[in-house]
C-alpha cells in the first residue's frame, strides 16, 4: 500500500503555524512542548484530519491538547471496539491511516478485536492508548493491563514509550509502519507521566524505520519467468485479493490494464472486489466457499493460477490436497512470509502489487505477447459454466428473499456515489454476490477475522472520509446489535448511514451451518426477543423504515436513499434461506452445492468435514 | 501435472535447524519471538538471547527448532517479518558452523565414586569449578552431544543438579554475518 499513503502522507498539508504550538511559537527553533502536545503536533504532521477514539483518565492530557490545539477532528465513538472499526472504515475508504485513541485498562482491550481485525485484513492503523504513570505500571493501578503483552499478537508493531526523548520518534515510525509494506495496526501505549513532561519535539521528515524496509520492487527475472508462464498458458486465471486493494488506485488501474491486455478470466477475493469492475465481461464474480461455480471451477481446472495480493485463505481453497491440481502457480505479495505459506509457489514475488503489475504488463507490451490460442477454448469452458448461472435463486412475490433484496439495493445505489460495508455472515456473502463493485475502495467489510459489529462502525469511518457519499451498512439483525449504540454516534455527527437489515430473526450464517452440520438442531442462534428496529431508530435520532412486501421493497430503498439523516431499514425476508453456492467444509472446488441442489442438504458433508470451520 | 500436495505432511521428514537472528534489543523483544513461535505453533529447542552490541543495543539470538522444511521456511520468514528483526541467517544450512553450549554440573558422592566423577570430567575436558568434600560442581563447553554424554554419566555417579546455557553458534570461517 505502502505507495498510496506514503505519497499521500507526504503531501499532506503542513500544519499551520497558529496551530503548530499553542503559544504560537516558530517552528524552525527546536519546538518544546509536552508528550499530550507532540502526539496532537505529530497528528497535524502527518497529516491526520479525523480521530476515532473514547476519553478516559490515562489519556486526559492528549484530550486536553486536543481541545487546546484543535486542528484534527476528534470523532466520539460509544466503544473502543466502534472506534477502530471506524479507523478501519475510513482508512480502507480513503487509503490513509486510520488513527485511534482509547484510554487504559478497557480502553484498550476493548480495541484488541478491532485492531485484529485490522491485523488480518491487513489495515493501516495507529491506535493511541493511555497507560497508568510509569511508577505505577506493574502494581495492578486502577485501569492497568499490560496493553503491550496484550496487543503483541494483534499488532503489526506496537510501542510502550517510557521516556519522553523517544516519543516523537516512535509517533512517525508508527506512520511508516503501519503504512509500509503490508499494512497494519500498531499501537502505541502512552503513560500519564510521559504525556505531562515536556521535551523536544522532532517533525515526520526523514524518519523511517532502522530495519523495517520492505521491499517494493518485485525481482525482475521473476517476474519475467511470470510473464512467460503467462504467454504460454492455455488456462490460466488471474486470482486477485486485498493487496491489489491496498496498493492503491494504481495497482487497480495496472490490473485492469493487464488483464484486459492479457484476455485472461478474473476473479477476486472477498478482500478484493472492486480492483477489477464486475462489470467487465472478463470478470467471473467472486471465488471461495461462497462464490460462483464459473470462478471456483476455474480455479481448478486452470493450469496457471496468477495470485496477487491474495494469501490463499482457506475461504478460498477449501480442500487444501485438492486445491486446483493441474496448474502452475505465481504468487505476488509484499509479504514473504504469505508465499508457500499455504500453497506452494512455482514463482513467488515479493513486492508492491501495483509495481509488479506495471512491470508485468510493460514486459507482457515489450514484448508483444498474445495469450495463445487455446485461451479461447479455455473461455468456452469457463462461458459453459457461467451459463449454470450459479446466483440463481428462486424469488417469491409474497415474501422478500434476501437476495433479492440485495439486488434491488444494487440496482437503485449502482448509479450514485456509493459504499458499502457489512457486518459478518450470510448478508455479507449475499452483499458480496449481488453487489458488483466498479471500483477500488468502495466495499468494507471483516474477511479474515470475520467480526459481527464491524459495519455500522466501518460506515461511521467512512462517512467521515467521504462525508457527500451514499455509505450503507448491509447488515443481519443479530450482527448490528453487537455495536448498536454507534447509532449514537451517526447521530451526534450528523452522519446519513444507512442500515440495511436483512432481518430473519437467525444468526443466519450459524442456522445455515447447523442445517448443514448438525441435524437443523437449531441451537441458540434464533434470536427471539429482538428489538424494534423502526423505533430503536426512533430512539437514536434515525429514521426507521420496515418493509415485508416485496411489491413495496423498491419505493421504501428509494425513500432511505433520499433520506438526508441516518436510517435503519428493517428488511423482513425470508428466514430459512441458505446462502449458496458453497463449498462445503472439507470439499473441493469442484464440488459446489449450488441453489438447484435437489439432494437433503444435511448430509453433504462427511464426519471429517464436520471438523473443520 | 502432479498436485504440490500429494504427499501427506506426515511423509515430510523432520528436520533440526539453528538460527542466528539479529534483532533491536528493545523491550519485549524476546516476548515478540517466543510469542510468534507459541502462537503459530512452532517449538523452540534451545534459545540463547544477549546483547552483543552495545553502543547500537543489538541483541543475537540463537535458537534452535524442528519442523519440515516448509515448516522450518515459514519460521525464519515469520521472524523476518517481525519489525525490530534486522536479519536471519540459517546456520545450518548457510554453510559449516559451529555450535557450543555450557553447563554447570553437580555431582554428589564419596570415596571411589567421587574420584570417578573427577577422572571423567578430565576426559571430557570438564574443569571443577566448586569441590566439598563429597561433592564437585563441573563446567563443560562443548556441543550439545557432548554435554548430554557427559550428563548421563553424571546421572550415574550422583547427579544433583544440571544448569545448562542453551546453544550459542556462530559460522565458520572470515566471513561474519
Amino acid at each position: 500500500m505502502s505507495t498510496a499513503t506514503a505519497r499521500k502522507a507526504s503531501k499532506a498539508k503542513t500544519p499551520s503555524q497558529k496551530l503548530s504550538t499553542k503559544d504560537g511559537k516558530a517552528a524552525s527553533a527546536p519546538l518544546t512542548m509536552t508528550g499530550a502536545e507532540m502526539v496532537v503536533k505529530a497528528l497535524q504532521d502527518q497529516g491526520v484530519e479525523h480521530i476515532f477514539g473514547y476519553p478516559g483518565g490515562a489519556v486526559l492530557p492528549i484530550y486536553d491538547a486536543l481541545f487546546q490545539m484543535g486542528g484534527v477532528e476528534h470523532i466520539l465513538v460509544r466503544h473502543e471496539q466502534g472506534a477502530v472499526h471506524a479507523a478501519e472504515g475510513y482508512a480502507r475508504s480513503s487509503g490513509k491511516v486510520g488513527v485511534v485513541l482509547v484510554t487504559s485498562g478497557p480502553g484498550a482491550t476493548n480495541a484488541v478485536t478491532g485492531l485484529t481485525d485490522a491485523l488480518l485484513d491487513s489495515i493501516p492503523l495507529v491506535c493511541f492508548t493511555g497507560q497508568v504513570p510509569t511508577h505505577l505500571i506493574g502494581s495492578d493501578a486502577f485501569q492497568e493491563c499490560d496493553t503491550v503483552g496484550i496487543t503483541r499478537h494483534c499488532t503489526k508493531h506496537n510501542y510502550l514509550v517510557k521516556r519522553i526523548e523517544d516519543l516523537p520518534r516512535i509517533i512517525h515510525e508508527a506512520f511508516y509502519v503501519a503504512a509500509h509494506g503490508r499494512p497494519g495496526p500498531v499501537v502505541i501505549d502512552i503513560p500519564k507521566d510521559v504525556q505531562f513532561k515536556a521535551g523536544t519535539y522532532i517533525g515526520p521528515k526523514d524518519i523511517e524505520h532502522r530495519t523495517y524496509k520492505p521491499r517494493m520492487d518485485g525481482d525482475s527475472t521473476r517476474i519475467e519467468a511470470a510473464v512467460e508462464l503467462m504467454s504460454k498458458a492455455k488456462k490460466p486465471v488471474f486470482y486477485t485479493g486485498g493487496g491489489v486493494i491496498n496498493a492503491g488506485p494504481e495497482a487497480s488501474a495496472a490490473l485492469r490494464e493487464l488483464v484486459r491486455a492479457t484476455g485472461f478470466p478474473i476473479t477476486s477475493t472477498l478482500m478484493g472486489l472492486g480492483a477489477f469492475p464486475a462489470s467487465d465481461p472478463q470478470w467471473l464474480g467472486m471465488l471461495g466457499m461462497h462464490g460462483t461455480y464459473e470462478a471456483n471451477l476455474a480455479m481448478h481446472d486452470c493450469d496457471l493460477m496468477i495470485n496477487i495480493g491474495a494469501r490463499f485463505d482457506d475461504r478460498i481453497t477449501g480442500r487444501i490436497d485438492a486445491f486446483s491440481p493441474g496448474s502452475k502457480k505465481i504468487h505476488v505479495d509484499i509479504d514473504p512470509s504469505s508465499i508457500n505459506k499455504i500453497v506452494k509457489a512455482d514463482v513467488g514475488i515479493v513486492g508492491d502489487a501495483g509495481r509488479v503489475l506495471a512491470e508485468m504488463l510493460r514486459i507482457w507490451r515489450a514484448k508483444k505477447l498474445k495469450a495463445r490460442p487455446e485461451v479461447k477454448d479455455w473461455w468456452g469452458e469457463v462461458k459453459a459454466w457461467r451459463k449454470r448461472n450459479s446466483l440463481a435463486f428462486r424469488n417469491s412475490d409474497t415474501i422478500i428473499k434476501p437476495q433479492y433484496a440485495v439486488q434491488r439495493l444494487h440496482e437503485l445505489t449502482r448509479n450514485r456515489d456509493t459504499y458499502i460495508t457489512t457486518e459478518v455472515g450470510q448478508h455479507q456473502m449475499w452483499a458480496a454476490q449481488y453487489l458488483h463493485f466498479e471500483k477500488p475502495n468502495r466495499w468494507m467489510t471483516s474477511g479474515g477475522l470475520g467480526t459481527m459489529g464491524y459495519g455500522l462502525p466501518a460506515a461511521i469511518g467512512v462517512q467521515m472520509a467521504h462525508p457527500k457519499a451514499l455509505v450503507i451498512d448491509v447488515a443481519g439483525e443479530a450482527s448490528i446489535l453487537m455495536n448498536m449504540q454507534e447509532m449514537s454516534t451517526a447521530a451526534q455527527y450528523r452522519l446519513p448511514v444507512k442500515v440495511f437489515i436483512l432481518n430473519n430473526e437467525y444468526m443466519g450464517m450459524v442456522r445455515q451451518w447447523q442445517e448443514l452440520l448438525h441435524g437443523g438442531r437449531y441451537s441458540n442462534s434464533y434470536s427471539a426477543a429482538l428489538p424494534d428496529f423502526v423505533k430503536l431508530a426512533e430512539a437514536y435520532h434515525a429514521k426507521g423504515i420496515r418493509c415485508s412486501d416485496p411489491g413495496e421493497l423498491d419505493a421504501k430503498i428509494q425513500e432511505m436513499i433520499d433520506y438526508p439523516g441516518p436510517v435503519i431499514f428493517d428488511c423482513v425476508v425470508a428466514k430459512e434461506e441458505n446462502c449458496l453456492p458453497m463449498i462445503p467444509s472439507g470439499k473441493p472446488h469442484n464440488e459446489m452445492i449450488l441453489p438447484d441442489f435437489a439432494g437433503d442438504i444435511g448430509n453433504v458433508i462427511d464426519a471429517k468435514g464436520r471438523g473443520l470451520v | 501435472m502432479k498436485s504440490h500436495y500429494q504427499d501427506p505432511a506426515a511423509a515430510q521428514s523432520i528436520e533440526r535447524r539453528t538460527y542466528a537472528i539479529i534483532v533491536d534489543n528493545e523491550p519485549g523483544v524476546l516476548a515478540r519471538i517466543a510469542g510468534m513461535f507459541s502462537g503459530r505453533g512452532y517449538n523452540i529447542e534451545s534459545l540463547t538471547v544477549t546483547e552483543t552490541e552495545h553502543d547500537k543495543h543489538i541483541s543475537r539470538l540463537t535458537i534452535i527448532t524442528k519442523g519440515t522444511a516448509a515448516v522450518l521456511d515459514q519460521i525464519k520468514a515469520q521472524l523476518e517479518r517481525l519489525v525490530p528483526v534486522h536479519r536471519v541467517m540459517d546456520l545450518s544450512t548457510s554453510g559449516p558452523s559451529i555450535e557450543r553450549e555450557l553447563a554447570l554440573i553437580k555431582v554428589r558422592g564419596k570415596g571411589e565414586h567421587r574420584m570417578e566423577a573427577l577422572r571423567l570430567a578430565t576426559a571430557f575436558g570438564a574443569k571443577p569449578v566448586d569441590a566439598t568434600l563429597e561433592s564437585f560442581v563441573f563446567e563443560i563447553t562443548g556441543a550439545s552431544e557432548d554435554v548430554e554424554r557427559f550428563i548421563s554419566l553424571m546421572t550415574a555417579i550422583g547427579l544433583v543438579e544440571v544448569s545448562r546455557t542453551g546453544v550459542a553458534a556462530i559460522s565458520r570461517g572470515a566471513e561474519g554475518l
